[in-house]
């Protein structure tokens, strides 16, 4: 292989992996603050008390999920310089602002605070402990957001300027914050992760509730899910993946023109729900389509134009036409199952049948890992699209990659993290399966903090 | 506006050595100085809220380096791709191994955990020892401004130097046994009764050759990197890096000897402090010095980004430093005073 996809595919595995915990960890983030909110406000003590045992619980989870988050996300800050050296020495000055700034603003905040709300429960006051949770919950957004600043400038380069040398400067730092672009793909991208943390934690009650453990909490567990799972799910599609997909196709056509598998200009351009691309021949083969629906999507009448990839020279075509079309639908197949499944649960939720309805909750549990496939998807599709540009329209991927370290190198490191990212792999599964067979339980003592030798495990 | 941002990144990760290598340097005498389990848990215990909100001062500095420096970060990052990225692995195995200590109670794990802790705080320390060494004796730069560096090639400094040559190598066992008694100073701070007792004297042995290695270091600097000489005869005031150094060292030991805990952890710093803006004194205005005959030395104003991109950059890093500030401070704060005695790991 040439060093240049020895690169891509380097990036691609160790982001792809790293984005695994974020997306639970910022979902998670929320519903702790939910279940923090109504322990802090009610005056019952023994719904305070469990509702603090059922936030710890996914606190300890969290705790697990941001540490890995952690080890994997300084690779990818670093890989900028290390694999694409000269992709940094041009763009550094645009992108390394907000990438520094998730630094500064949020990673300090997430490690202050989130120390607190897991060391600090028993030495802080009830009101600093859900601000704790509070200020983690705005700590992983915060970081969220810059880093979708810094892809959204990729996707859509804004407030630039050119200097000598091919180097770009910012010229507005509000311009780089504002892009459009980032503001749509941070709502949809959010709506996402709230996506994973509600199935992740639906799924967790269903389990406690199929077995038969741990039953008010898996209760407990099941209701928050479903009420942010038909929440986020809807939000996913409308606004947010309706929006996204527009600004797409007026600024990124021949990206929607591969996700769609559409190679021939049409008016009144038909949606195909299911096929498979045939790039040589420039056809869908077994397609399952429905008329007119996609202009429809995209400028709100049947019969408008919508560009094939007939309409823009070959080397600017997505390179991997195959891999972004069916990312892209699995991604919008998946999210359709999500709303349907979540409709579903909570119609039963509003009924009062939902915690003994054995048929709903096994779906609700079996479901957990298709977010993060469906999140994956959603991102290759983001991230396939904007090829063959590093920084679109203005620095092909190929200018961008470290032309001093060879395929070689390249291939030695990327076999590196697929060791080490094997093995986390295994870790994460044990503690994680650890923590949730062990379950909610009262009560912890903080660390020593008076002699006594209370297991906190 | 290259001075002041040449200082900002070389002062946040000076920050960053002063305090990761606290909980760095307990884990490199981690295995030697904590011998109970009872130990282990209070040396854990001692950094476990801290550690990770010291790693961030690296990702801060080094995203502060990436917009402030792009040149420089794209040419030092790609030339030190091996170590580089043998760093990464050794951070995830050591932020995982803290972790994983405190999740599980299998004896079997814990002294795995145990060992991978201690053994890659003491590659970590070594490998960015070796870093800071060959970023001072200089890199053989091309004409493109890039390079790429094999791990090793004759064990000499020159024109065509490897990540390790005598000099670099001197630079990694020295950053091991600074970071050695940075963490032992620590640990003699935040413990009591064995523990401490342990710590203190094993700080005091090491004491005598921390100080003769940092005596070594300066003529090696100087045969390494001639030029570095020229840039302290020029600007008086670098002579007051030197010069903390050695008070530095001597508040470590005056403190040992007297028992005063907290001024040998100061002096500690302001001595590890002291080298890394030496060094920086020694490069200052080049910011990677180049060995080579092709290239020239990347300096502050080549390497430095747009004027733009740096006047917008000071005012949100100003406004984000004093709140990480605050941050760190009610950390260490709400943490305060002794590891207890009983410590319970630092389970959650």
């Amino acid at each position: 292989m040439d060093a240049l996809t020895l690169h891509r595919i380097h990036f691609a595995f160790t982001i792809t992996y790293h984005y695994l915990f974020p997306q639970l960890t910022m979902g998670l983030a929320l519903l702790i603050v939910v279940m923090k909110t109504v322990a802090l406000r009610t005056t019952d003590d023994e719904k305070r008390e469990f509702y603090d045992v059922a936030a710890r619980f996914w606190a300890r989870i969290f705790a697990v999920n941001f540490v890995l988050g952690v080890v994997t996300g300084i690779p990818m800050e670093f890989q900028f310089g290390t694999n694409w050296s000269e992709f940094s020495r041009r763009t550094g000055g645009v992108i390394g602002q907000p990438l520094a700034m998730e630094g500064v603003f949020s990673f300090f905040l997430e490690s202050a605070f989130l120390g607190l709300l897991l060391f600090g429960e028993r030495r802080i006051s009830r009101a600093l402990h859900w601000f704790a949770a509070f200020m983690v919950f705005v700590g992983s957004w915060i970081s969220g957001f810059f880093i979708i600043v810094t892809d959204a400038w990729m996707q859509h380069p804004v407030a630039y300027k050119l200097l000598p040398h091919g180097i770009y400067e910012v010229t507005s730092f509000w311009g780089l914050l504002m892009n459009p672009w980032a503001w749509i793909q941070y709502a949809h991208n959010m709506s996402g992760a709230v996506i994973t943390g509600a199935f992740v934690v639906a799924a967790t009650g269903a389990l406690y509730l199929l077995q038969g453990r741990f039953e008010p909490y898996g209760r407990i567990y099941v209701k928050i899910g479903v009420i942010a799972g038909v929440a986020s799910c809807i939000a996913q599609i409308f606004p947010t993946g309706d929006m996204h997909g527009k600004y797409m196709a007026k600024h990124q056509p021949a990206a929607v023109a591969g996700m769609e598998g559409l190679f021939h200009s049409t008016p009144g351009a038909p949606i195909v729900l299911m096929g498979q691309p045939d790039v040589e021949n420039q056809t869908i083969d077994n397609p399952l389509v429905v008329n007119k629906v996609l202009s429809f999507l995209i400028y709100g009448t049947t019969a408008a134009e919508v560009k094939g990839l007939d309409q823009f020279p070959k080397e600017d075509w997505p390179g991997a036409l195959p891999l972004l079309f069916y990312s892209y639908h699995i991604m919008a197949g998946l999210g359709t199952y999500f709303v349907a499944l979540m409709a579903v649960a909570a119609f039963l939720l509003y009924r009062g049948t939902l915690y003994s309805t054995r048929w709903i909750l096994w779906p609700l549990l079996l479901s957990f890992p298709l977010p993060y496939i469906a999140n994956t998807a959603g991102w290759m599709t983001a991230e396939l699209g904007r090829q063959p540009w590093l920084v679109y329209g203005l620095l092909r991927t190929s200018e961008g990659y470290s032309k001093h370290v060879g395929p070689g190198t390249s291939l030695f490191t990327l076999l590196g993290f697929l060791g080490m990212y094997s093995v986390l792999s295994i870790l994460w599964i044990v503690m994680v399966y650890t923590a949730i067979q062990k379950g909610p339980r009262a009560p912890a003592v903080d660390a020593g903090h008076d002699g006594h030798t209370l297991t906190t495990a | 506006m290259g001075t002041l941002w040449f200082w900002i990144v070389a002062a946040m990760l000076t920050i960053y050595v002063v305090l990761d290598g606290f909980d760095i340097g307990v884990g490199i005498v981690y295995l030697f100085v904590a011998r109970t389990e009872q130990d282990k848990r209070k040396a854990m215990h001692a950094i476990g809220p801290v550690w990770d909100g010291n790693e961030v001062w690296l990702i801060a500095g080094g995203g502060t380096l990436f917009f402030a420096f792009p040149l420089l970060y794209a040419s030092s990052f790609s030339g030190f791709y091996l170590p580089l990225t043998i760093v990464l692995w050794l951070l995830m195995i050591r932020g995982l191994s803290i972790e994983l200590r405190a999740h599980t109670h299998d004896k079997v794990y814990i002294s795995l955990f145990d060992t991978t802790f201690s053994l890659s705080s003491i590659l970590l320390a070594i490998f960015f020892g070796a870093a800071l060494a060959n970023v001072i004796r200089g890199v053989p730069l091309g004409t493109d401004d890039y390079f790429f560096l094999p791990l090793w090639t004759n064990w000499r400094t020159g024109a065509n130097p490897g990540i390790l040559d005598w000099y670099t190598a001197i630079g990694g066992v020295l950053a091991l046994l600074a970071l050695a008694l940075h963490g032992l100073l620590y640990l003699a701070l935040k413990t009591a009764h064995a523990l401490n007792e342990r710590a203190t004297a094993m700080a005091k042995r090491l004491w005598p050759i921390v100080l003769l290695l940092t005596l070594a270091s300066i003529p090696a600097t100087v045969i390494a990197r001639p030029e570095s000489l020229a840039h302290y005869r020029e600007h008086g005031a670098f002579w007051l890096a030197p010069a903390a150094v050695i008070t530095g060292l001597a508040t470590v030991a005056v403190s040992l000897a007297r028992g005063w805990e907290w001024r040998a952890f100061l002096g500690s710093c302001l001595y590890l402090a002291a080298m890394l803006v030496g060094a920086a004194a020694g490069l200052f205005p080049v910011v990677l010095p180049s060995v080579g005959t092709a290239g020239r030395d990347i300096t502050i104003d080549r390497a430095l980004a747009g004027p733009h991109t740096l006047r917008v950059g000071l005012a949100w890093w100003s406004f984000g430093i004093t709140l990480a500030v605050i941050y760190s401070v009610t950390v260490y704060w709400l943490f305060r005073g002794k590891v207890p005695e009983h410590a319970e790991g630092y389970g959650h």
